[in-house]
């Protein structure tokens, strides 16, 4: 046991590794989870924005959240595939069987998808200064932004872990996603939800999207957060736990 | 010291109603290839992830390397090695970095002098900087059993190794097994070719309906079968030798 504690580390390093060389020899994953995001920015400010009520002169600025978290949706998609292929090809079996702590593969499949979105999520950030994003925020309102990214990331990623196995076709690793793909349309990613009529709009104002959304708004602007923040935190740390009890689970049970 | 690699005492396992191993006994000498015959869904698969601590049992006992595979599977783990019934590899990086992958899961001091020397030993130096999806199932293979070996495993298990290869590679194959053993390295392997079972095994159990109903050498075994059958099995090999001069024929030219 001892000699497989002392290794994790490195082990961890080879599976990010090797999973973020999937990443990059796949066109696909690139174009879904930084491009797609990158071409909506640039549709909904050049071409929609214009028509777009939002009570701010800054579009962009309005916009980049919910951006951010679509991207994190698409790319967590990815993490199940990966994670549904490992089971379906041979190669979780010969990791299981060598010695190395036995939960290594599954994490590594989680820290690559820390790691992964974290590099879409600042690529979309560059191109969202090009096109005019500014914020006053400072720097422990851009950890705070971080930080809650990186919450909303773990809390999708196990359940896209949950997805990739569990899943019994790889369509069905990737379906779950769309799903939370269309949340932020319906949150007030996009327009402010008092436009909405008034059941679309209870819905929109009490899904997590909507308080994640408006919290990172209010950090990158520097207004007052209020309960915003607790209440996305609130979301994201029980989706996440909920989620990684369950797929916790089913790791036991499938690997 | 004890001279067996693996002893398996009563093993029993189900799949909710399904009883697939009944009271498996059957024990591998150190060193020698081992080679487990049954039909397809006799529970050969089973067995293997059971001795390579994939799977608990639900009855008896299995020891591998002097390890109990239920209560030290840490400890089997280090010295035991798997070539599953699907090659390991990950196809979207080359040979080359699967194996350096590999190297460095088992914390070898130099993975890249290791991974030179298994890609020239397995005739992979010339693929090896291509991506392992471009590779023929021959190539896979090989790439697949020269994983295994990194680490130097004392006991190497094959499942099904030579399924869905045409005759070239399977012969191929055999060779590389063949030469493990001669090297000291106990070889577990699974099959349905009989003719595998013949060529490579020192000796032969045959599972079916989840007991080891025969178990013993190649002599052994053919006394417990009419000549008829044996003829039979004899056969098969000609039209895989016709097919092979055919192929040599034409590489000649």
């Amino acid at each position: 046991m001892e000699t497989v504690n002392k290794h994790f580390l490195s082990d961890m390093g080879v599976m990010l590794e090797r999973s973020m060389r999937h990443i990059f020899r796949s066109m696909d994953t690139i174009i879904t989870v930084t491009i797609t995001p990158i071409a909506m920015m640039l549709l909904f400010v050049y071409v929609l924005g214009g028509a777009i009520q939002t009570g701010t002169d800054n579009y962009v600025n309005y916009l980049l959240p919910g951006i951010l978290l679509m991207a994190i949706a698409s790319g967590i998609a990815y993490t199940s595939y990966r994670l549904f292929m490992d089971m379906q090809r041979g190669i979780f079996e010969r990791f299981h069987s060598m010695p190395i702590a036995r939960s290594t593969p599954l994490w590594g499949h989680v820290l690559t998808s820390l790691v992964s979105n974290a590099i879409s999520v600042v690529v979309i950030i560059l191109v969202a200064l090009m096109m005019g994003f500014r914020s006053s925020a400072g720097v422990l309102s851009w950890l705070a932004v971080a930080g809650i990214l990186a919450l909303f990331t773990l809390a999708l990623t196990w359940i896209a872990v949950i997805a990739g196995l569990s899943a019994t076709s790889v369509d069905g690793a990737g379906a779950f996603a769309y799903p939370l793909l269309f949340l932020p349309f319906i949150s007030s990613a996009f327009v402010p939800t008092e436009s909405m009529p008034s059941g679309v709009r209870a819905f929109a104002e009490n899904q997590p999207v909507t308080s994640i959304v408006d919290a990172i708004r209010a950090l990158l602007s520097g207004q007052p957060v209020g309960n915003d923040i607790w209440v996305a935190l609130a979301w994201c740390v029980g989706i996440m736990l909920v989620a990684y009890i369950f797929a916790m689970r089913a790791y036991k049970k499938r690997a | 010291m004890q001279n067996q690699a693996i002893q398996v005492n009563g093993i029993e396992k189900s799949y909710k109603k399904l009883h697939v191993l009944k009271g498996v006994d059957f024990e591998v000498e150190k060193g020698s290839i081992f080679a487990l015959l049954g039909s397809n869904g006799a529970g050969k698969t089973t067995i293997v992830k059971i001795l390579t601590t994939l799977l608990k049992q639900d009855g008896g006992t299995a020891t591998v390397n002097g390890f109990d595979v239920a209560a030290k599977p840490d400890h089997v783990r280090q010295s035991i090695s798997l070539t599953g019934q699907f090659a390991a590899v990950d196809e979207i990086l080359t040979g080359r970095e699967n194996l350096i992958m590999i190297a460095r899961l088992r914390h070898l001091k130099d993975p890249h002098q290791v991974t030179d020397d298994l890609l020239n030993r397995f005739g992979l130096t010339d693929a090896a900087d291509r991506r392992v999806s471009t590779y023929s199932g021959g190539m896979r293979r090989r790439l697949d059993i020269a994983m295994s070996l990194i680490g130097k495993p004392q006991l190497i298990f094959l499942d099904e190794p030579t399924n869905g290869l045409d005759p070239e590679a399977r012969i191929e194959v055999w060779k590389t097994v063949k030469e493990l053993a001669a090297n000291g390295t106990t070889v577990f392997l699974t099959t349905q070719y009989l003719d595998e079972a013949e060529q490579l095994a020192d000796r032969i159990a045959i599972l079916h309906e989840g007991t080891i109903i025969a178990n013993g050498t190649l002599a052994d075994l053919k006394k417990l079968f009419p000549p008829a059958k044996v003829e039979y099995v004899e056969k098969q090999p000609t039209l895989e030798d016709i097919f092979l001069a055919i192929i040599g024929k034409k590489e000649k030219k």
